[in-house]
């Protein structure tokens, strides 16, 4: 049997989860139980949801150098006006999903490079939120810190949670109409506008989408950690990024994998517990942590081109 | 006559003019198609088929005439479609990244709904086998992991499928340009098939026979004009050249006697394993022909990278490269006009690995001087410049250098007729020096200048013609292959 090329690109990812995975069992056999699982991907969660959004808009070969800030302000906003005033937040958080569909289209019309428009907008999304929050606090709503801290029978909350973002985010983008139009726009977005559909209409309500999960991705992230601040998730900006490429996307072309991201940010997230386990000091985490992604980004070029070499021969 | 008068009218474009800056791409173009007809449309570079092709399917609108679609005057891509206009387009226009179904739910708006996935398979797949029977194209891989033929044949058969209502018109641009004959064959059976249904295809090809085999009616342009157009059976490959051709203004030029002294300064063998070897002297000027994106452009890189390596400059470079789209890969839009020109001889020009101010500026005076590069000083910005002008610049980055010999990628597109002029004059000088070019042209007047012309046909050589073969007709029959070799 013939293996398609998106097979072939979840393959090196899926094999680094495994393996890392593997490591700290090796290390910490303890960590092979209900809780070790749970405290191992807890925080996976809010980052899986973030480097879906960061997907979405990477799959119209944009860019959006606001998720971190964005996420940290979707926070701030859930422990505040959320918990407070269900109905405030639901508006504001509404307000902010539209704001992202005008980015969108503003991007398209204007036919601005999304990286400056987005890092322009990380500062809105940064001051609103010390707007807010000036200083740390505010509270999780009741139903957040619920489902963040199910005990769901057999299989950890964290486990279960990543596999439904991954089913429910695989049917959006890589069998539903709408994701095929998004990934065509992304693949060859001439086409698409000769066949008769609207550009701005799909990247518009791409861009909705993105903000939609890193809404989600904030109030995850306030569920698990109960209070917010207008700086909590500003390492989610790369995390995303580095998630989507790890899990197989490409910046350009339309080629994304909703099933690698997910596995991409719990890689990510590993590597993290990985390298605490291995007692490296804090101070060099940062740098092995890259150090394991040029490894797998590494052996993934290594994969192109040999697939490359097969197909010319 | 009569019986093609009653025919309803699928696609009328009458008088259309349609220009670019000052190039007029269309000059009143009438083309009108009829339901149960193949038209073949033919022509050399930049005699504006694209442009009607573009206009006729929406993506273009006409600066003046009339363009109706089955009598009612609308306009717009969408429009164009919902008049069952299909276009199969010269460079691929699928979606890489999908797969085979998923690009036909694109191109099909209709196919919504549950189930979309198996009713798209089926609809693929039906058509490949009734258009290339016996295939073997797997409908599940992405369009990705397909070879270029394979690539070719679903564009053509999404543009051929039809849920509610088949197609009315499918234009097809180019469309066995990689297919081998016999696939090309079972095209070209499947087009008879569609017209004798009732369907009508708008043909595009630089195969003549095929042309003259498939279509029922012929329509040559030249120069945004209709110049011919009559029933297939009158034309022969002989009258189809001459029609495209331009007779009357044939020029003289006196061509130096090129004296060829030792060994060639470039050769390359045969391209793509058959055609002719590439071979250049010193001090010659030779013309690569054809229709455009023939492999004249990949030939020029392939050159240049030749001797210079793709990954570290080598310290003296003996090839210099002017290239083609100015805007792309030509000039730097933000540096003055003297650092876009010295940019090249920047090695020259440095002592200690520092630029040299003064020398710069002499070199700057003497090419404003001698180009005549019209502008008060040569510290203005680049864009401050007429597009002829940059072009000069250009010429001059190019020529300032040590470089013996020089690519030329059609630099003198969108270029007017004085400037034109003038960069010959020096071109020739250079060339009487000793100086090497290799030039790229679409145009027909600039070929003529050269002392050897290469013919492109199908990435590989398929002629080669020396002084006064060059011929308008010459460079077109070579350009345009009989029917029988792909």
């Amino acid at each position: 049997m013939k293996l398609s090329s998106g097979t072939v690109r979840l393959i090196i990812p899926a094999a680094s989860l495994v393996l890392l995975l593997a490591a700290v069992f090796y290390m910490q056999p303890r960590a092979m139980s209900y809780t070790g699982l749970n405290l191992l991907f807890n925080l996976a969660v809010p980052i899986a949801l973030a480097t879906i959004a960061q997907m979405l808009i990477m799959s119209v070969n944009d860019l959006d150098l606001s998720m971190g800030t964005f996420v940290s302000f979707c926070a701030c906003v859930t422990a505040t006006f959320l918990q407070t005033s269900p109905v405030l937040g639901i508006l504001i958080l509404l307000g902010a999903i539209a704001a992202y569909a005008v980015i969108g289209v503003v991007i398209h019309i204007r036919d601005l490079p999304s990286i400056v428009v987005t890092l322009g907008m990380s500062f809105v999304w940064g001051g609103l939120a010390v707007l807010i929050l000036p200083s740390p606090g505010g509270n999780a709503p009741v139903w957040a810190r619920w489902v963040m801290t199910a005990k769901p029978p057999l299989v950890p909350v964290a486990i279960v949670a990543s596999i439904l973002i991954a089913a429910v985010t695989h049917y959006i983008v890589m069998r539903s109409s709408f994701g095929v139009l998004m990934r065509g726009v992304g693949g060859n977005d001439r086409s698409v506008e000769r066949a008769g559909w609207s550009v701005i209409g799909i990247r518009a309500a791409t861009y909705a989408l993105a903000g939609f999960f890193a809404i989600l991705a904030g109030i995850a992230l306030v569920g698990l950690t109960t209070s917010a601040d207008a700086n909590i998730a500003l390492r989610y900006t790369l995390l995303s990024i580095a998630g989507v490429i790890l899990g197989g996307g490409q910046f350009v072309g339309g080629k994304v994998s909703p099933i690698g991201a997910v596995i991409g940010a719990l890689t990510l997230t590993l590597a993290g517990s990985f390298l605490s386990f291995m007692r490296i000091s804090p101070d060099w985490q940062i740098g092995a942590q890259g150090a394991i992604l040029i490894v797998v980004l590494a052996l993934r070029l290594a994969l192109n081109r040999l697939e490359k070499r097969e197909k010319s021969q | 006559m009569t019986e093609t008068l009653k025919r309803e009218e699928v696609v009328a474009a009458r008088g259309i003019k349609v220009t670019f800056g000052a190039v007029k791409a269309l000059d009143g173009a009438d083309l009108v198609i009829h339901a149960g007809e193949c038209i073949g449309l033919v022509g050399h570079n930049g005699a504006g088929k694209s442009t009607i092709v573009n206009v006729i399917n929406g993506g273009l609108s006409p600066h003046d005439g009339s363009l109706s679609y089955s009598g009612s005057e609308i306009h717009g891509i969408s429009a164009a479609r919902a008049n069952g206009v299909r276009c199969v387009f010269q460079e691929l226009s699928l979606c890489p990244n999908l797969t085979v179904g998923e690009n036909a739910r694109i191109m099909h708006a209709e196919l919504k709904g549950w189930n979309w996935r198996s009713r798209a398979l089926s609809l693929v797949e039906t058509q490949l086998r009734d258009i290339f029977p016996g295939h073997s194209i797997d409908c599940d891989l992405s369009i990705d992991d397909l070879s270029i033929a394979e690539r070719q044949m679903v564009e053509i058969a999404i543009s051929f499928a039809g849920i509610d209502q088949r197609p009315k018109l499918v234009i097809l641009d180019e469309p066995t340009s990689s297919l081998d004959a016999g696939l090309a064959a079972q095209l070209m059976a499947y087009i008879r098939k569609f017209v004798r249904e009732g369907g009508s295809v708008l043909l595009i090809s630089h195969i003549l026979g095929e042309i003259l085999s498939t279509s029922d009616r012929i329509v040559v342009m030249k120069d945004g004009r209709v110049v011919a157009d009559r029933v297939a059976s009158e034309f022969t490959t002989r009258s189809l050249v001459e029609a495209m051709g331009n007779v009357v203004r044939e020029q003289e030029f006196s061509r130096a006697a090129s004296v060829r002294t030792g060994e060639p300064v470039l050769s390359m063998p045969p391209r793509r394993g058959h055609g002719l070897a590439f071979q250049a002297w010193r001090g010659e000027m030779i013309g690569l022909a054809g229709l455009g994106g023939h492999g004249q452009t990949e030939a020029l890189l392939d050159l240049y990278l030749d001797r210079n390596s793709n990954w570290w400059p080598t310290r003296r470079g003996e090839i210099a490269f002017v290239a083609g789209d100015r805007s792309l890969n030509g000039t730097f839009p933000l540096w003055s006009i003297l650092k876009n020109l010295s940019i090249a001889s920047l090695g020259q020009l440095s002592t200690k690995r520092m630029v040299d101010r003064a020398r710069e500026e002499t070199l700057g005076a003497g090419w404003k001087q001698r180009i005549e590069i019209r502008t008060p000083d040569m510290g203005n910005r680049i864009l401050s410049l007429s597009g002829g002008n940059q072009q000069k610049v250009l010429f001059a980055r190019a020529l300032a250098t040590t470089a013996s010999t020089v690519l030329m990628d059609d630099p003198m597109r969108g270029v007017d007729i004085g400037t034109k002029q003038e960069v010959y004059e020096i071109l020739r000088s250079e060339a009487a020096n000793g100086r090497t070019f290799i030039w790229y042209s679409t145009e027909m007047d600039e070929i003529r200048l050269c002392d050897r012309v290469y013919v492109f046909r199908d990435g590989a050589i398929a002629a080669e013609l020396a002084g006064e073969e060059i011929t308008e007709k010459n460079v077109l029959a070579a350009s345009f292959s009989e029917g029988d070799a792909a």
